[in-house]
């Protein structure tokens, strides 16, 4: 049965996409106005920030007045952990979704069923852009739960009319049962993930021809790990971007053309700003990417700094959308890390290994990719007060280690004891994190 | 009745063991016996030596890891059964060895001293002189490896 190429086929969802620019920028605007003003009338810490800043709601007469509004940082949603940014009544909200934060407490998020209805359409405009539809397959393997992955993407999938297979993460060997006896067409998770999948399928003999669409997303990876895959798999490999805060996965997404991530700027309002002086930079220039919420009632974000590094893109892209697109995202302006899909900042891992008794001022983190999965290592000195010259004392001590890694992250380490003095220090402060990841 | 013991921790990589052995041959420390333990990621040394408070010392300032144990160095005859024999000393008692490695043997032609290390080494010692086992001081384990 010949199909039509898919990533032509036009979803109605996706009308929004093909707006004329001066009509997207009046309903920026006019979206805009209201959200900062509910912000402003329900957020006290955001109110707080505007009158020291002498800057009110009725001031934002243009987009560009935005830059005048003070930002939102990851460390407002922990300082005000777990509510303190709702600017819906609890019984509104219908949904609570969290992630990582830097001190053990994740960062909560929450939505009003208006907020779920829009990250629904924007996950449709989202699969209609990698060209799926109705007919189409799809195993989610994104994790289930409190990770926005796996519920955004399911909830998106079935709202374009495709089947889902909400398989969630983990058991690698029936990920590859049901991907071939299902037929499944397209697969959402983690980049790393697939290429694991892959690695096993290809020892167990597995085959899957059918899938033609892999939606790929929650951790940065490279042209480079695009090739590799499509030129293994045949598959179309499309990134996908999105954060928590700003509603999960559904921010942006690529087409066809692969060329930039289209952010679906009628509900989120993008800017790239210089991550030292704050100041907004012109299209093309690098920086950091902020992120305003047009339209999410339960917690408008305003000027919300992602810390990942990209490009806002102007030119018009060839697949006739209007909305700009953002450069594929490789790095980010802090320290944070993505694995496995997890947020994780080194600070996190230094308080899981202080939580264990004697331990351990230095330690140095190193990711890899093992097989196409990522791998964390985390390099512990051994010092005086935690040496024994017993081996099993030492392997308990790795044990417990890895125990309160797992426990404060959420993902497994490996723990390695290394000699003291052992982890290169430079200007007087250890250098942290080595990624020797090739994404 | 006890003996010091000094443990280093190895990393797993070449090069690792050669560098402690160079300080103490430099600061004129000969290493009387030793064993080294090793798993997958790291490596311990246990050394005997006859001054184990300067040893302990040129080592850390070199940058090792050093621990100090208590063992017992224990002669056993030096024939076919005699390790099962000392070893009987322990049945019931509940005490498990940690390890166990030699001191002296062979050039003495009738008995092997071996390093014990056992977690309650005064009830340990006990139990071996109650089953007539020479638990050796410190001058005679150090007597018997001819230092």
């Amino acid at each position: 049965m010949p199909t039509p190429d898919p990533s032509r086929r036009f979803h109605p969802a996706s009308a929004p996409d093909y707006v004329p620019a001066d009509q997207l920028r009046g309903l920026q605007l006019e979206r805009l106005q209201r959200i900062v003003r509910r912000a402003y009338d329900r957020v006290p810490l955001f109110r707080t920030r505007c009158q020291e800043r002498q800057v009110s709601p009725a001031d934002l007469k243009s987009l560009e007045d935005l830059a005048r509004f003070p930002f939102t940082l990851k460390t407002d949603l922990r300082d005000t952990y777990p509510f303190g940014l709702f600017a819906s009544p609890m019984d509104e909200i219908v949904r609570l979704h969290a992630s990582s934060g830097t001190t053990g407490k994740p960062t909560v998020v929450a939505y009003t069923q208006g907020d779920l209805d829009v990250w629904t359409q924007v996950m449709v405009r989202s699969f209609a852009s990698c060209g799926l539809h109705r007919g189409d397959v799809v195993q989610n393997a994104y994790g289930y739960g409190l990770f926005t992955g796996g519920l955004g993407a399911h909830y998106g999938a079935e709202a374009l009319g495709a089947t889902v297979i909400p398989i969630s993460g983990g058991n690698t060997d029936r990920q590859i049962m049901v991907l071939q006896d299902f037929a499944v067409t397209a697969i959402c998770c983690t980049p790393s993930y697939f290429l694991h999948l892959v690695e096993r399928a290809k020892e167990m003999g597995s085959d899957f021809s059918r899938l033609r669409a892999g939606i790929f997303g929650a951790e940065p990876w490279s042209e480079a790990m695009r090739r590799r895959i499509e030129a293994d798999t045949g598959v179309k490999a499309y990134d996908i971007y999105g954060l928590s805060e700003i509603i999960g996965p559904g921010v942006g997404v690529e087409c066809f053309a692969q060329s930039g991530l289209h952010v679906f700027e009628d509900h989120f309002y993008p800017e790239v700003i210089d991550p030292v002086s704050g100041e907004v930079l012109p299209d093309g220039a690098e920086g950091e990417l902020v992120l305003t919420t047009l339209s999410k009632d339960a917690m408008p974000m305003i000027r919300y700094r992602t810390r990942d590094v990209t490009s806002l893109i102007p030119e018009p892209c060839a697949c006739g959308r209007t909305i700009r697109r953002i450069r594929r995202i490789g790095r980010r302006s802090d320290d944070m890390f993505i694995i496995r899909g997890v947020n994780v900042f080194p600070s996190q891992v230094e308080t899981a290994l202080l939580a264990v008794e004697g331990t351990l001022p230095h330690y140095q983190i190193v990711l890899s990719r093992e097989k196409g999965l990522d791998e964390m290592e985390v390099k512990v000195e051994v010092t005086p007060e935690v040496f024994s010259d017993q081996i099993r004392a030492l392997e308990a001590l790795q044990h417990k280690l890895e125990q309160s890694l797992d426990h404060t992250l959420g993902i497994r380490a490996r723990v390695t004891l290394v000699g003291p003095r052992t982890i290169q220090r430079s200007e007087g402060k250890a250098k942290r994190v080595i990624d020797q990841r090739q994404i | 009745m006890k003996l010091t013991q000094l443990s280093l921790f190895l990393e797993n990589r070449p090069g690792a063991l050669r560098l402690p052995c160079q300080v103490l041959g430099l600061a004129g420390i000969d290493i009387l016996s030793m064993s080294l333990a090793d798993t997958q990621q790291f490596g311990i040394l246990r050394i005997v030596v006859k001054d184990p408070d300067r040893a302990r010392k040129v080592l850390e300032e070199s940058g090792c890891v050093v621990k100090a144990t208590d063992v017992l160095a224990v002669e056993v005859p030096d024939r076919a059964g005699g390790l099962a024999d000392m070893l009987g000393a322990f049945e019931g008692s509940g005490l498990s060895i940690e390890y166990i490695y030699p001191l002296a043997a062979g050039h003495r032609g009738k008995t092997a001293v071996l390093v014990l290390r056992v977690e309650e080494p005064e009830r340990a010692a006990k139990l071996l002189q109650a089953r007539q086992v020479r638990v050796l001081t410190r001058e005679q384990a150090f007597e018997a490896v001819g230092a």
